[in-house]
């Protein structure tokens, strides 16, 4: 079991034919993922890998009703990307793009709440479901299937999970990465709820950093949930200095309580088990499980 | 992106916030003459930094003179300009080593009555532009929030509807304004928020915003960052850059697409994604030593951009070890490999280097980094890699 998607997923790729879109469909294909075709607008009628490419989404709809669509459209166009796929009805729509302007995903974020789509990003790595659908630009061969959730606001520190989960021999049920950006689709909590209500999901590693208040969202749930399922916690930017801005948008401390160690102690009141450093995510759920 | 005081004021006087008129100066005889223009009776010197809590610092050259000044006439205002310009002001947010003043304003003065706290930002958790007002201006809103959280009033923006005056004349009453400035704040918020979304500000703040004896509203103060994602639409908005006030690594690092913030520490770190370089600083304190540098090289990394990283890193005198720590999803690691074989040959890396792949095509970077007979220690995953560099640091400080 999974969440989000599996071996049944249809996913169409917007920004089919640009050098990220190409790049990345090519190992998708390779991986398995059912990508049944593409949007970039002008080159309507054409193929790429062999697959249909449409002027806009809801040509490709009408051709395929798909589960899923993958934006790798530069940053001027991809709010309107996801804006597109929103009017559609696309259900799970993931947005890989870095740089988007804030006030853009505030348009975004109205738009998705008044839809059923679900948005993954932006400014993520995407997701994967080990073996069955890889979505996004994760390197594929350090997955392996299993039972522990992955959910991470980091692109490589989401790596890092998987690849210790891998090494212990636990695998993973599914892997979220949510992006880093302020304003973005799913948050830990929505990905927590639905890991803690899949029967392949057993244990869950959350990594998530400075800034915002979504670290404590999720303590709060899983609090809350009563603790079904053991929890791995890492929170990165221990030594990061307050009001600098950290790579990316999302990762600044400004405020009350988006410190790391503010985090970190929110997170291991709920009972979450705190990995020491990150490089024992693995370790310490190994630990938590028992084994 | 930030920008000066006198920058913000003009921009958001250009959507109708009213501010006085004011002249920017950068010599002491510019100061006085400004004065002049402005009438030669009060008016406010004010030094032009990236940082807030100018009233409330001091110039490391004369302790008891502070960031702003009132000055009575142009004599006052050109040996108070002589004072302050090319010197190190210091407040609470430039940290003890200040920064360098090298632009004044010079404001005509004004009778205030009443100070109140006025800004825009986007708040993360309702997904909204958020107006916030206070009357207990002139206190910084962090202090605020600590002490008197019920003095702060908000109300957020439906980004479909826009602000509506409405709203405004809501926040108006809750701060305690009466009569005329009803409306006449209504007009000040709608200003500041046409400016907020027309430009892609991340921040208008403006502390105080002060009720003249008159009865006007006016902007003493304003501040105003810009999201950096949003500058490719506004051009115009890059002229408004004061590169003097940036760490000049940083600077450098952005030319080639890097993401640096420079620290205090002595292990230089270059990784891939702020989560993972983030990480890397955390674990390489674990181990009880402290990084150097935040620096995230990105998604794809070039040979001019890994050399370019090298370059900033060893700029650092400070500088003991690098630590390179890349887990390849979009990067490959034979990429990254040659880059950082090729950047250590040309110029010549001075201090203990330890290398960390893992992700996409790792054998074949791996195997590159053997072949080259490169001086470096391989290390095999993140927490061998922090005590690899943490010990080859030390030990080169024992010898």
């Amino acid at each position: 079991m999974s969440i989000l998607i599996d071996h049944d997923t249809k996913v169409l790729v917007q920004g089919f034919t640009g050098a990220q879109g190409t790049f990345h469909s090519e190992q998708a294909l390779a991986y398995g993922t059912k990508i049944v075709g593409g949007v970039t607008p002008g080159r309507g009628g054409e193929t790429h890998f062999g697959l249909p490419v449409f002027d806009t989404m809801a040509q490709a709809m009408e051709a395929a009703k798909v589960d899923a669509t993958v934006i790798y459209v530069p940053p001027a166009g991809a709010a309107d990307a996801i804006l597109e796929a929103i009017a559609v009805e696309v259900p799970l729509i993931v947005c890989i793009t870095e740089g988007i302007p804030v006030q853009d995903m505030l348009r975004v974020r109205m738009a998705l709440d008044r839809s059923n789509s679900l948005l993954v990003g932006p400014n993520c790595p995407g997701v994967i479901t080990p073996g069955q659908c890889k979505i996004g630009i994760m390197p594929g061969p350090i997955h392996r299937p299993g039972t522990v959730g992955v959910v991470s606001r980091s692109g490589t520190l989401t790596y890092e999970a998987v690849a210790q989960t891998t090494v212990l021999g636990m695998g993973q049920s599914t892997s979220v990465g949510i992006g880093g950006d302020p304003i973005k689709g799913l948050d830990f909590v929505d990905v927590l709820e639905r890991f803690m209500a899949d029967p392949g999901t057993d244990s869950i590693i959350m990594i998530g950093e400075i800034g915002g208040q979504s670290e404590n969202d999720a303590a709060r749930f899983i609090k809350d949930s009563g603790l079904k399922k053991p929890v791995v916690g890492l929170v990165a930017g221990l030594t990061a200095p307050p009001g600098r801005r950290m790579g990316h948008a999302g990762a600044v401390i400004s405020g009350g309580g988006d410190t790391a160690a503010a985090k970190i102690e929110v997170l291991r009141s709920a009972g979450v088990h705190i990995a020491p450093t990150p490089a024992e995510l693995g370790t310490t759920l190994r630990a938590a499980l028992g084994g | 992106m930030n920008i000066h005081e006198y920058q913000a004021k003009a921009v958001l006087k250009s959507y109708g916030m009213p501010v006085l008129a004011g002249q920017v100066v950068q010599s002491p005889d510019e100061a006085r003459d400004a004065v002049r223009a402005l009438g030669g009776k009060l008016c406010v010197v004010k030094a032009q930094i990236h940082a807030g809590g100018r009233g409330k610092g001091h110039f490391l050259d004369h302790p008891d003179l502070g960031g702003v000044k009132l000055v009575h006439s142009p004599d006052e205002a050109k040996a108070v300009a002589y004072d302050m310009l090319d010197r190190v002001l210091v407040t609470k947010q430039t940290g003890p080593k200040g920064r360098v003043v090298h632009k004044l304003y010079v404001e005509a003065g004004c009778d205030i009555e009443r100070e109140l706290y006025f800004s825009l930002l986007v708040d993360r958790t309702l997904r909204r532009i958020v107006i916030v007002a206070s009357d207990a201006g002139g206190t910084s809103i962090e202090d605020m929030a600590a002490k008197t959280p019920e003095k702060i009033h908000k109300v957020s923006v439906d980004p479909a509807l826009g602000l509506a005056d409405h709203q405004a004349r809501e926040l108006a009453t809750r701060i305690g304004l009466h009569g005329p400035l009803i409306n006449g704040f209504a007009k000040v918020a709608r200003s500041a928020y046409e400016a907020f979304v027309a430009l892609d500000a991340s921040l208008v703040e403006t502390n105080p915003l002060v009720v003249t004896k008159q009865g006007d509203l006016v902007a003493l103060d304003a501040k105003m960052a810009f999201d950096d994602n949003g500058l490719f639409r506004h051009r115009e908005l890059l002229e408004l850059r004061d590169e003097s006030e940036e760490d000049p690594r940083e600077r450098e690092a952005e030319r080639f697409g890097l993401s640096y913030v420079g620290l205090d520490g002595t292990i230089g770190c270059m990784v891939n994604g702020a989560g993972l370089a983030m990480a890397t600083m955390d674990i390489i304190r674990e181990e009880g030593e402290n990084p150097a540098n935040f620096l995230d090289v990105g998604g794809g990394a070039s040979k001019e951009k890994v050399a370019a990283a090298f370059r900033i890193l060893l700029a650092d005198p400070h500088i003991e070890g690098i630590l390179v720590n890349i887990f390849g999803g979009i990067m490959r690691c034979d990429l990254i490999a040659g880059a950082v074989i090729d950047a250590c040959q040309k110029t010549g890396c001075r201090v203990p280097l330890v290398i960390r792949l893992a992700g996409t095509r790792v054998k074949e970077g791996m195997a590159l980094i053997e072949k080259s007979g490169l001086d470096a220690i391989v290390a095999t995953d993140l927490g061998d890699a922090a005590r690899k560099i943490v010990a080859a640091v030390r030990a080169r400080r024992a010898a």
